[in-house]
């Protein structure tokens, strides 16, 4: 008996309360008719089945019906509908697009085996800065550390393929042979490298991505096997990697072994990233102790050793800046708080809606509907929209990803884009399935919980409880403050924006092309024949119309940060070596003149400075400023690799680390006297060309002028020198669209919502302002009335949100570029903002409020 | 679902269970457990409804307006108060109609494929 009561609890409850007296009762009377025990057992074998059976059919039968209803509930007030179905969409949208960019970058496991393993070593500067390692380190941590299974080394590289159709300039990177199976991946087709391949006596190898097999291979498997030319060197073509194995850049094309000649391990050349693959069991901390121990056992024994440099361990995907990493949980609160404000708005909306049918409710619940019965309809009712807005919004995220993809960090190892999988898609579905609990349920309760037959005597008089008015007011509230909140984030972010890009770089763009010819270091590895080759570029290039100067350099500052040389200077060998670093570039004449960096003193370096002639250098303000404070740096030396440079020049300072970093002093060398060999990493690549035509239209003539001063040179990275600077403050700017977007959207659902409330308040309250315009209110009394609501409700929320946001700022200060998380014009922009979504959103309430004809409303009581 | 939405042809073909509780409803109101008696009885026992499929079947009629919840109660010696008698409503007796001649029409064709013999009619 108890058995058949516990199986009527499958049914749905109304059922239960309607039948399941009877469905006992027909049970009891089979029972005791049943002449034996083994009847009764297959009495109750029966009623299982049956109630399994029928449990599911009858909670469908209520679904069906619900649905329909709903359906028809929807169709019938179909702008409230889409409103609802569209602010889900944005909201669920927006979250799924930000939790998938986040999840790609921070979460998600990277793409090899047992990733949560690899981690990667770095020097540890005297700050706890991250160096890179040099080989003597990687020698140190591999022959002596026991924490790792395998360790390898790199450095990304570029190399001039040739031979191949058009010469082409490719990425791609020098690894120790241990590389693949540190990391655990297996080749497409042939073979990885092993450590066979980086001994000094082995044929080279390469190890070729999917993509450079499909461009230039047509992906034929016999591409294994064939020698292909980089830079000169001839390479064996081993194996091909899978299109998802992107390390150590989702830019690489190929894999060539690192080859270490036995004097090259040296310390103080930091040029080197490792990755390795700690042993089962040692954690990170282990290993990190482990290899602080090495590098104070080596500063003992090792004069050439930087005893203040230790070493330290980092997991691979720790990698990730921590500006990055903060961005990207910012992005995330501010989906999630777009979210909630549109769940409070929709909870808004749905309540006064819900209050509007209250008498349709109310004669269901008089024709002996129960309240659960109620409550189920009207929340399937909120659930269909929900999930409406939730599929929607899936497709809105489908279509933001790509936009978001900017805040993905080059710099790790995956793919560009995060895809749309079954985890982005069950994010969507829990934020769906929220939002249905967070506006679908709540509203459901409130109204089902008054809608019972006092409704129906009292009409929509009784309408709004005090305590459900309460709800409502918290939630227009909660809107307000987490709109001002987020407009506060997005104004500080602008205002570190504005910033950033009104920072001069300390040179021009506009009118300047720049494009890249890097030359293959054996074929030029003597001055007079680069020289050659940068005269023939130069004097062709400046002989094209339109062009006023053209010049080549090591590298553009921005593009290139690295280049950076101890330098000793007479009278100042005893400031650390930090504090002697100087950023180095070598050029040919007109450098200054094509990106109007100012000459404040002195000369340029000039076609007469060659091996020959005395040694001389261009340096910065800030150099000349550093060591030679109040007096002329004209004519002064200062030491690199045992040269003697005499400064003749001296030019405004340019910020080569970007414009949200100081940059180390800069020294302008001439190109010619580069020694013979060696410093290949120096070798100007970069041609900057300064014009008054339209660039695009030059670069046919410089890539003919190119090729005939080397049919085999490729040209690569031609750009705008304005896209540099762009692309430097790229990041920030798609930060403060979309964070801005967010604070957008949200703003406007605070507004809606506002409005929203103050409306039904004053549709609610027409009686009462009736009688109060009877009784002699002005119009005047009446509107101050509303307003003051509305302003009553905006206050506390901008308080609130106010609160909230210098905490938000305080969290937000590494990306504020100096900005203070305080700052009055965000704050302040924020709170007026709040105040005029206020006033705008009671003034139409309000008056409609005086609009309220006393005699008509006291006539329909 | 209000009866008046639904045409007599909405409702067709009629589940058997359906069919068999408009049967048993025909001559007299019933409650729950005698339509389940009076259906086994009618079909010498081959039929026995479970009380879940009688009470869903039931629910759904009554939405449906075939059969309604009746006021009249028979004399009260024989009556347990709790108990809810139903009975067939017009649309219900037009709807079992119909079901009847569809199936005539169906048994028809039957016997003009020869499944079954001609002389039975």
């Amino acid at each position: 008996m108890i058995l058949y009561r516990a199986l009527l609890w499958l049914y749905p409850r109304s059922f239960r309360e309607e039948y399941g007296g009877d469905m006992y009762a027909i049970f009891v009377r089979r029972w005791r008719l049943a002449p034996h025990a083994v009847n009764r057992g297959v009495l109750l074998v029966e009623a299982v089945v049956d109630a399994l059976h029928n449990a599911p059919g009858a909670h469908l039968d209520i679904l069906t019906q619900d649905l329909a209803t709903a359906w028809r509930t929807i169709r019938r007030a179909r702008a409230l509908s889409v409103t609802v179905v569209i602010v889900t969409a944005v909201a669920i949208g927006a979250t799924t697009a930000a939790f998938a960019v986040a999840d790609h970058v921070l979460i998600r496991p990277l793409p090899y085996d047992e990733p949560a393993r690899l981690v990667s070593i770095w020097q540890a500067g005297p700050g706890g800065g991250r160096l890179e390692a040099s080989p003597a380190n990687y020698r140190d941590w591999r022959d002596n550390a026991r924490s790792f299974g395998r360790l390898a080394a790199f450095q990304s590289v570029s190399r001039n393929l040739v031979g191949i159709g058009e010469p082409v300039r490719i990425e791609g990177a020098s690894v120790t042979g241990d590389l693949f199976r540190t990391l655990g991946g297996t080749p497409l087709i042939g073979r990885t490298m092993t450590s066979d391949d980086d001994r000094e006596s082995s044929v080279p190898t390469v190890v070729i991505s999917e993509r450079l097999w499909r461009d230039r291979f047509a992906s034929d498997p016999a591409a294994v096997g064939r020698a292909v030319t980089l830079d000169e060197t001839t390479h064996v073509i081993i194996g091909v990697m899978p299109a998802r194995f992107e390390f150590p850049s989702r830019l690489v094309d190929f894999w060539i072994p690192q080859v270490f000649r036995p004097q090259e391990y040296i310390y103080g050349n930091p040029f080197l990233h490792t990755v390795a693959r700690l042993r089962r069991g040692v954690t990170r901390e282990q290993a990190d102790a482990e290899v602080r121990a090495i590098a104070g056992a080596v500063a003992r024994t090792n004069a050439q050793a930087d005893p203040r440099v230790s070493a330290m361990v980092v997991t691979l995907r720790d990698q990730v800046t921590p500006q990055a990493r903060l961005l990207l949980w910012i992005l995330v609160a501010a989906a999630a708080s777009l979210l909630m404000i549109a769940c409070t708005n929709l909870a808004n909306l749905l309540l006064t809606r819900g209050f509007a049918r209250q008498k349709e409710l109310a004669v269901r619940a008089a024709l002996g509907a129960r309240r659960h019965r109620l409550l189920r309809q009207l929340f399937t009712e909120n659930a269909l929209l929900a999930i409406g807005g939730g599929a929607a919004g899936i497709g809105l995220a489908v279509i933001g990803i790509p936009t978001l993809v900017r805040l993905v960090p080059t710099t790790l190892p995956v793919a560009e884009a995060p895809a749309v999988d079954l985890r982005v898609l069950a994010v969507a579905i829990t934020a769906t399935f929220m939002s249905a609990i967070g506006f679908g349920l709540m509203p459901a309760w409130q109204i089902s919980r008054q809608s019972d037959a006092r409704a129906l005597h009292d009409g929509a008089r009784s309408g709004i409880g005090r305590r459900t008015a309460r709800v409502r007011a918290a939630l227009v509230v909660a809107q307000v403050s987490m709109s001002v909140l987020l407009l506060v984030g997005s104004g500080l972010l602008l205002r570190a924006m504005l910033k950033v890009q009104s920072t001069h770089p300390g040179f021009q763009t506009s009118g300047v092309l720049t494009l890249r010819t890097t030359l293959p270091v054996k074929k030029y590895e003597s001055v007079s024949l680069r020289h050659q080759f940068f005269r023939r570029v130069l004097d062709g290039v400046q002989a094209l119309p339109g062009v006023t100067s053209a010049s080549y350099t090591t590298g553009l500052p921005i593009v290139d940060r690295a280049g950076i040389w101890v330098i000793r200077v007479p009278g100042a060998e005893g400031l650390p070596a930090e504090r002697r670093l100087a950023s180095l570039r070598f050029i040919t004449p007109r450098f200054f003149e094509t990106l109007q960096i100012p000459l404040r003193g002195g000369r340029d370096v000039a076609d007469s400075d060659t091996q020959a002639s005395q040694p001389v250098a261009v340096v910065s303000d800030s150099f000349a400023r550093h060591y030679w404070p109040d007096q002329n740096a004209l004519g002064r030396q200062f030491t690199v690799r045992g040269v003697n440079w005499t400064i003749v020049g001296i030019v405004g300072d340019v910020r080569v680390r970007g414009l949200e970093q100081p940059s180390e002093a800069q020294a302008y060398l001439p190109e010619q006297q580069m020694p013979d060999r060696g410093l290949s990493r120096y070798v100007p690549r970069d041609l900057v060309i300064k014009t008054n035509r339209p660039l695009e239209a030059l670069i046919p003539a410089i890539r003919g002028i190119v090729a005939s001063a080397d049919q085999q040179q490729p040209i690569s990275d031609i750009q705008p020198l304005a896209d540099v600077i762009a692309a430097d403050t790229a990041p920030r700017v798609a930060q403060v669209r979309v964070l801005g977007a967010f604070a957008a959207i949200a703003f406007f659902l605070a507004g809606i919502g506002l409005h929203g409330l103050l409306a039904y308040n004053v549709s609610q309250g027409a009686r009462e302002i009736g009688v109060r315009m009877a009784l002699g209110a002005e119009r005047r009394t009446i509107l101050r009335m509303v307003l003051q609501r509305g302003m009553q409700l905006a206050l506390i929320g901008v308080l609130a949100g106010g609160i909230f946001a210098v905490v938000a700022g305080r969290w937000l200060q590494a990306l504020l570029a100096g900005v203070s998380p305080t700052d009055f014009a965000s704050f302040g922009g924020a709170v007026g903002l709040a105040f005029a979504m206020t006033v705008v959103g009671s003034l139409l309430p309000a008056l409609k409020a005086t609009r309220v004809d006393p005699l008509q409303v006291m006539r329909a009581d | 679902m209000a009866a008046h939405e639904l045409s007599v042809d909405d409702l067709l073909p009629l589940q058997p269970a359906t069919f068999h509780i408009l049967m048993a409803l025909a001559d007299d109101d019933r409650h729950g457990y005698a339509v389940i008696q009076e259906i086994a009885a009618r079909t010498d026992g081959a039929i026995r409804l479970s009380a879940a499929t009688l009470y869903r079947s039931l629910q759904r009629m009554l939405e449906q307006g075939l059969i309604e919840e009746t006021e009249d109660r028979p004399a009260p010696d024989q009556d347990d108060e709790r108990r809810r008698y139903y009975r067939i409503t017009k649309f219900g007796e037009a709807v079992a109609r119909a079901e009847m001649r569809r199936l005539q029409e169906l048994l028809r064709l039957a016997r003009a494929s020869g499944f079954a013999p001609r002389s039975a009619s």
